[in-house]
C-alpha cells in the first residue's frame, strides 16, 4: 500500500536501463570474477572492503536493529560494510534486478543480497536472476550449512513448492499463529479453524481484521484460508490453472464475503500491516490478530507494545509454515561480501541472537543437536517468553500453496474488495 | 555574475518542471525503450480509465483539493476580516507561525493520534462519557470520503494562507479603509470584504492555487489519513510506479498526466467559483448591505482558527508523549510508565537519515537564499522587477503536482549519471525551497528604505560594498527567517526525496512515513518529533544569530 513508496530502487533501475550501456562503458573492469564459495579463504579476502546493499523489508524497528547489529559484526570481523536498503515490498527488489537484466546491466547491479521467499523467489529463479555459483548453487557450500536442520525441516529446501537448489540461504523459520489478550472479554471459545474464525467474528463484531493483500501477512491469512477450504488441496501445490481457479477458490471467497461485514470497520478499511494490527490489539480495537512468528507476542510484550496478558494459539488442523531466506542476484556487485554476510546470518551466534524475544524472536533454522556445546548453550539460555507456544504446541505445518495461486487470488481480491464499493 | 541570477533562478524553477513533464509525457504514450515499449498509443490512458475505482479516486482527489482550499481560505478570510489590527490578531499570528514549519506528515500523524477511535480524545472521554473501556468501531481515519485527510490538510494550510495574507495586508491599507467603512456603518467584516479583500486576494491568488494543487496531489498525508478503498489518484499512481509489474510504469506515467489534468481542472473550477464569489460580493455591495452585526461570526472565526492551531499542537504533544511511552492501554489518558527505550533503540539508526536531512536542507537553503538575494539585489539596482510573470515562475513548482514531473525528473539524473546522489537530491530540494525563500524574502527586501543605499553611494561606497556592509546586515533577520522557512520546506519534502533518493538517501521524513506503515506509535512519535524539532531549531537560530551578532548594536534589534 502506501508503504510501497519507501523503496524506489526499482524505479531507479528501470530508468537506469536508459543509461545502462553508458555505465557499462564507464566502468569496464570494476568486477572481478565471481567468487567460489568452496574456496572460503578467497571469498573472505575478496569480501574485505566491499559494501553489501542488503535489500530487506524495513517496516519493523527490531528487525532493522538486528540487521544493523549483524552488519556491525561482519564489518568488524571481515571488513564487510552492510547497508540496509529498507524495502516495504520485496517485489520491488525483484523488479529492480529484472529491470537491470533487461537493460543489460549484468555486472555491478545495485542489489547484493535480498531477504526473500515464496513468490519473489519463484519469480527470480524463473527469470534467471539468481547468482548460481557456477550452476549448482552456493548455499550448501557455505561453512555454516553443516549446522542447518534441512533433514527435519522440508521448507528449507522447498520454498513454496519451488526447489531451492542452493540459490537462497535459510535465515529463519515461520509459522502462522494467532494472538489474543486474555484480559479482554470475548464471546464464545477461541476459533480452531478459518470457518470458526468467521463464526467467531459474527459473535465478536468488529474485533478481527487482516491487512489487505499484497501485504505479506494479509496474503498469508488468505493462503491459510485457501489451504483449509480448497476442495482439492493437492492441486494447490501445482501452478494454478485458469479453468479450475473459480471452483478452487469459491469456498474461500464465500467465507470472505461472510467475514467482511463483521470485521473491524465493517471491512471498509484494513489495518495497514502486521505492526498496525499489533497496535490495534494493544488498543483493544482487535481481539484476535495473527503473526508469522510464533515468538512475536513475547517480543512485543518485552517492548511494551503488548500487555503481558497476550497469549498465542493456533489451529489444531494446522497452520501455514515456511522458511525465509537471503539470496544473491546474478549481477550483484559485492557477491563475496554477500556470501560472507549470508553465512554469518546462518551462524549459531547470529541465529541465537535472532531467536531472543527481546531482539526479534525469529525461530532458528539450525539443528541444535549439531551445535557445539558452547553454541547450544546460547539457545538454552534463551527465555522464549510467556506468550510463546512450545514447539510441540505449534500444531501441524500446512505447506505453502504454489506461488501462482496468490498472484491470481490477490487480483481477484482487489477486484472484489480493494477498489471501493 | 549578478546579471545571470534571474536567468539561473528561472532555469531552476522552470527547467525541472518542463523536463519532468516531458519525460512523463513520452512513456505515457507508450514509448519506453528500456521496457521494450516502442509503440506510440493511447492504450495506457485506456488502462488508467479501466482501473477499478479510478473515477472514485479521481473524484476524491478533486474534492479533497477544492474542499481543503475552500475551508482553509474561508477560515483565514473570516479571521483576518474579523480580527486584523487587534491584539488578539497579533497573538494568533505568533501562535500559528511556528505551525508553518511543521511538516505535513508530522501534523497528520499528530491528528491521527488525536482523533482515531483509540486516539487521545476518545481516551479522555472514556469510559465516563462513552461508557466503554474499548475504542468504538468507527471509521474515523481512512474514511471513504476523505474527511479526516481534508481535516489534516486544512489545519496545515490555514497557517500557510494566513501568513501569505499577512504579507499582503500592508499593501492594502486595511486599517484606513476599515475606518472609513466603519464610519459609513459597515460591519468590521463586511467593510474588509468590500474595501480590502479584492486587492489582497489578487495578491494571494497564486498561493491559493498552490494549495489546490498540493491538496489534489498530496501523497504522504493521503497515506496517513486518507482512505485506501480506494486511495486518492496520486497515491494509486505512486503505487503503480512501484509495482513489480514493470508495464504498470507506463500506466503510471499516463496517470501522472491525468493527475496534472485533474489539478488544472480543480483550479479551473476554483476560478469559476471565484466568479460566483465576486458576483455575490458585488450584489451585497450594490444592495448596500452593512452586515454590522458580525460579532457571532467573528467569534466563530476566532474559534475555528484557534481550534485548527490547537489540533496541530495537541497532536504534536501526543506524538512526543508516545515517543517516551511504556505500555499504554486504552482508555488510559497517560501511559502506565515512561521509558526512553524507544529513543535509545531508534538513535543508532537515526544518524544517517538525520545527517542527510540536515546537509540536504542546508545546501538547498544556502543556494536558494544566495539566488534570491542576487535576484532581489539586481532588482534593487536596476529597478526592474519581474512583475506578475516572474511570480508565476516562482509558483510554478508549487502549482504543478509533484507526481506529474518528479517521475520524469529521475530520468534526467540518470542520463547525467547523478541518480540517487546527494547532489541530485539537494538540487531537487532547491527547486521546492527556492519559491518559499524568494516569497519570504522579497517583501521585507523590497520594503527596505532605498535612501540608506543612496546615502552609502553618496559616501562613495560601491554597490557591492553597500550590499555587504549596509543592506545585508540590516536585512539579515528577514534573510535568516526566509532561510529557516526554506529549511523547514526541505525537511518536509517526501515524494521528491523518495523518488530522487531511490531508497538510498533516507531522510527523517521518508523514514517517518515508512515507519507509519509499521503503525508503531512510539517509533512514529520519535521520527515525527524530530521532524518538528528540526525546523524549530532552524527558526531559533534565525532569531538568535542576528541577536548575537548585533548584541552591541541597539538599533539593529529593531531594524527591518
Amino acid at each position: 500500500m502506501h508503504s510501497t513508496f519507501v523503496s524506489s530502487a526499482i524505479r531507479r533501475s528501470l530508468l537506469g536501463a536508459v543509461t545502462a550501456s553508458a555505465i557499462a562503458l564507464v566502468a569496464p573492469f570494476a568486477h572481478a570474477a565471481d567468487p567460489d564459495p568452496k574456496d572460503w579463504d578467497a571469498v573472505l579476502a575478496q569480501a574485505k572492503g566491499q559494501t553489501v546493499y542488503f535489500n530487506a523489508w524495513g517496516g519493523a524497528t527490531n528487525i532493522n536493529d538486528y540487521i544493523a547489529w549483524a552488519g556491525g559484526i561482519v564489518a568488524e570481523r571481515y571488513g564487510v560494510t552492510v547497508e540496509h536498503v529498507k524495502l516495504d515490498d520485496t517485489a520491488n527488489a525483484v523488479s529492480t534486478v529484472l529491470a537491470e537484466k533487461t537493460a543489460g546491466r549484468d555486472e555491478g547491479g545495485s542489489i547484493d543480497l535480498i531477504w526473500i521467499n515464496g513468490e519473489n523467489f519463484a519469480a527470480m529463479k524463473d527469470k534467471g536472476l539468481m547468482f548460481t555459483a557456477g550452476g549448482d548453487g552456493w548455499v550448501e557450500k557455505l561453512p555454516n550449512w553443516s549446522l542447518v536442520d534441512f533433514e527435519n525441516n522440508a521448507t528449507i529446501q522447498t520454498d513454496f513448492t519451488i526447489p531451492v537448489e542452493g540459490l537462497e540461504a535459510p535465515w529463519g523459520g515461520a509459522k502462522l499463529v494467532f494472538f489474543h489478550d486474555e484480559a479482554r472479554e470475548k464471546s464464545g471459545p477461541l476459533p480452531d479453524s478459518f470457518l470458526e474464525l468467521v463464526d467467531w467474528s459474527k459473535a465478536n463484531k468488529g474485533r478481527f481484521s487482516y491487512p489487505a493483500p499484497p501485504d505479506f501477512i494479509g496474503s498469508s491469512l488468505l493462503k491459510q484460508a485457501l489451504s483449509e477450504l480448497a476442495p482439492e488441496p493437492a492441486k494447490l501445490l501445482q501452478p494454478v490453472e485458469a479453468e479450475e481457479f473459480e471452483a478452487m477458490t469459491a469456498p474461500l471467497f464465500a467465507a470472505l464475503d461472510a467475514l467482511h461485514p463483521n470485521m473491524w470497520r465493517s471491512g471498509r478499511a484494513y489495518p495497514k500491516n502486521y505492526p498496525a494490527m499489533l497496535q490495534l490489539l494493544a488498543d483493544g480495537e482487535l481481539d484476535i490478530i495473527f503473526a508469522f512468528n510464533p515468538a512475536a507476542a513475547s517480543a512485543e510484550i518485552a517492548k511494551n507494545t503488548l500487555p503481558d496478558t497476550v497469549r498465542s494459539f493456533t489451529f489444531s488442523g494446522g497452520t501455514l509454515g515456511n522458511t525465509h531466506f537471503t539470496a544473491i542476484p546474478y549481477n550483484a556487485n559485492a557477491k563475496a561480501g554477500a556470501l560472507v554476510f549470508a553465512n554469518f546470518l546462518m551462524s549459531a551466534e547470529a541465529q541465537a541472537q535472532k531467536q531472543d524475544p527481546n531482539i526479534w524472536g525469529d525461530p532458528t533454522i539450525l539443528a541444535l543437536d549439531r551445535l557445539s556445546a558452547e553454541d547450544k548453550a546460547r539457545f538454552d539460555a534463551l527465555d522464549l517468553g510467556i506468550a510463546t507456544l512450545k514447539p510441540d504446541e505449534l500444531g501441524p505445518k500446512l505447506p505453502e500453496p504454489h506461488p501462482s495461486w496468490m498472484v491470481e487470488i490477490e487480483k481477484e481480491w482487489t477486484r472484489r474488495y480493494g477498489a471501493g464499493n | 555574475m549578478l546579471r545571470l541570477a534571474p536567468a539561473l533562478a528561472i532555469g531552476i524553477l522552470l527547467g525541472p518542471v518542463a523536463f519532468g513533464i516531458l519525460a512523463t509525457l513520452i512513456p505515457a504514450f507508450g514509448y519506453l525503450p528500456s521496457l521494450g515499449a516502442f509503440e506510440v498509443s493511447t492504450r495506457y490512458f485506456a488502462e488508467v480509465w479501466a482501473t477499478p475505482g479510478i473515477v472514485q479516486s479521481a473524484l476524491l482527489s478533486l474534492s479533497t483539493g477544492l474542499v481543503t482550499t475552500a475551508v482553509a481560505l474561508l477560515v483565514v478570510f473570516l479571521f483576518v476580516a474579523g480580527w486584523h489590527g487587534t491584539p488578539a490578531f497579533l497573538r494568533m499570528q505568533h501562535f500559528l507561525s511556528p505551525l508553518l514549519s511543521v511538516p505535513h506528515a508530522a501534523a497528520a500523524f499528530g491528528l491521527a493520534f488525536l482523533i482515531a477511535p483509540s486516539g487521545q480524545i476518545m481516551r479522555l472521554l472514556s469510559p465516563w462519557a462513552t461508557g466503554s473501556t474499548r475504542p468504538p468501531d468507527l471509521l474515523i481515519l481512512q474514511d471513504p470520503l476523505g474527511l479526516s485527510m481534508m481535516a489534516g490538510l486544512i489545519v496545515k494550510e490555514i497557517p500557510f494562507l494566513l501568513l501569505v495574507t499577512l504579507a499582503a495586508l500592508p499593501q492594502a491599507s486595511v486599517a484606513r479603509s476599515g475606518q472609513i467603512a466603519g464610519a459609513l456603518g459597515y460591519g468590521r467584516m463586511s467593510g474588509f470584504l468590500f474595501t480590502s479583500w479584492p486587492a489582497i486576494y489578487r495578491q494571494i491568488r497564486l498561493a491559493v492555487f498552490a494549495v489546490i494543487a498540493y491538496a489534489t496531489s498530496v501523497v504522504d498525508v493521503a497515506i496517513i489519513l486518507g482512505p485506501s478503498t480506494p486511495s486518492t489518484l496520486a497515491v494509486r499512481l505512486t503505487q503503480w510506479m512501484n509495482d513489480p509489474d514493470l508495464a504498470l510504469r507506463l500506466t503510471a506515467s499516463a496517470g501522472a498526466l491525468v493527475q496534472l489534468g485533474l489539478t488544472l481542472l480543480a483550479i479551473a473550477l476554483w476560478i469559476a467559483a471565484e466568479w460566483i464569489g465576486r458576483l455575490v460580493r458585488l450584489s451585497l455591495e450594490r444592495r448596500g448591505k452593512r452586515l454590522a452585526r458580525d460579532q457571532w461570526l467573528r467569534g466563530t472565526a476566532l474559534a475555528a482558527t484557534v481550534l485548527a492551531g490547537l489540533a496541530v499542537f495537541a497532536g504534536l504533544a501526543i506524538l512526543a508523549i508516545w515517543s517516551v511511552a511504556g505500555f499504554w492501554s486504552f482508555p488510559d489518558a497517560l501511559p502506565r510508565n515512561f521509558t526512553l527505550d524507544t529513543w535509545s533503540r531508534a538513535l543508532p539508526s537515526i544518524g544517517r537519515p538525520l545527517s542527510i536531512t540536515i546537509t540536504t536542507a542546508l545546501a538547498a537553503v544556502f543556494a536558494a537564499t544566495a539566488l534570491a538575494l542576487a535576484c532581489l539585489e539586481l532588482e534593487a539596482r536596476t529597478g526592474r522587477t519581474g512583475g506578475s510573470r516572474a511570480l508565476w515562475f516562482v509558483y510554478l513548482p508549487l502549482i504543478v503536482p509533484q507526481v506529474s514531473f518528479v517521475f520524469g525528473l529521475q530520468l534526467f539524473f540518470l542520463n547525467i549519471g547523478l541518480d540517487a546522489t546527494w547532489l541530485a537530491l539537494a538540487f531537487v530540494h532547491l527547486v521546492f525551497v527556492l519559491p518559499y525563500v524568494f516569497l519570504s524574502l522579497s517583501d521585507p527586501w523590497r520594503a527596505w528604505d532605498q535612501r540608506y543605499a543612496s546615502i552609502a553611494y553618496g559616501l562613495g561606497a560601491t554597490p557591492n560594498r553597500t550590499f555587504w556592509r549596509v543592506r545585508l546586515p540590516m536585512l539579515l533577520k528577514p534573510a535568516l527567517a526566509a532561510s529557516a522557512v526554506g529549511f523547514a520546506v526541505s525537511i518536509g519534502q517526501y515524494l521528491p526525496t523518495v523518488l530522487i533518493g531511490a531508497g538510498r538517501l533516507p531522510t527523517i521524513t521518508t523514514e517517518a512515513v515508512a515507519l507509519a506503515s509499521g503503525g508503531d506509535r512510539r517509533v512514529i512519535g520519535v521520527y515525527a518529533f524530530l521532524q518538528m524539532v528540526l525546523p524549530f531549531i532552524g527558526f531559533a537560530l534565525a532569531t538568535m544569530i542576528p541577536a548575537f551578532l548585533f548584541r552591541n548594536r541597539r538599533d539593529m534589534g529593531t531594524a527591518a
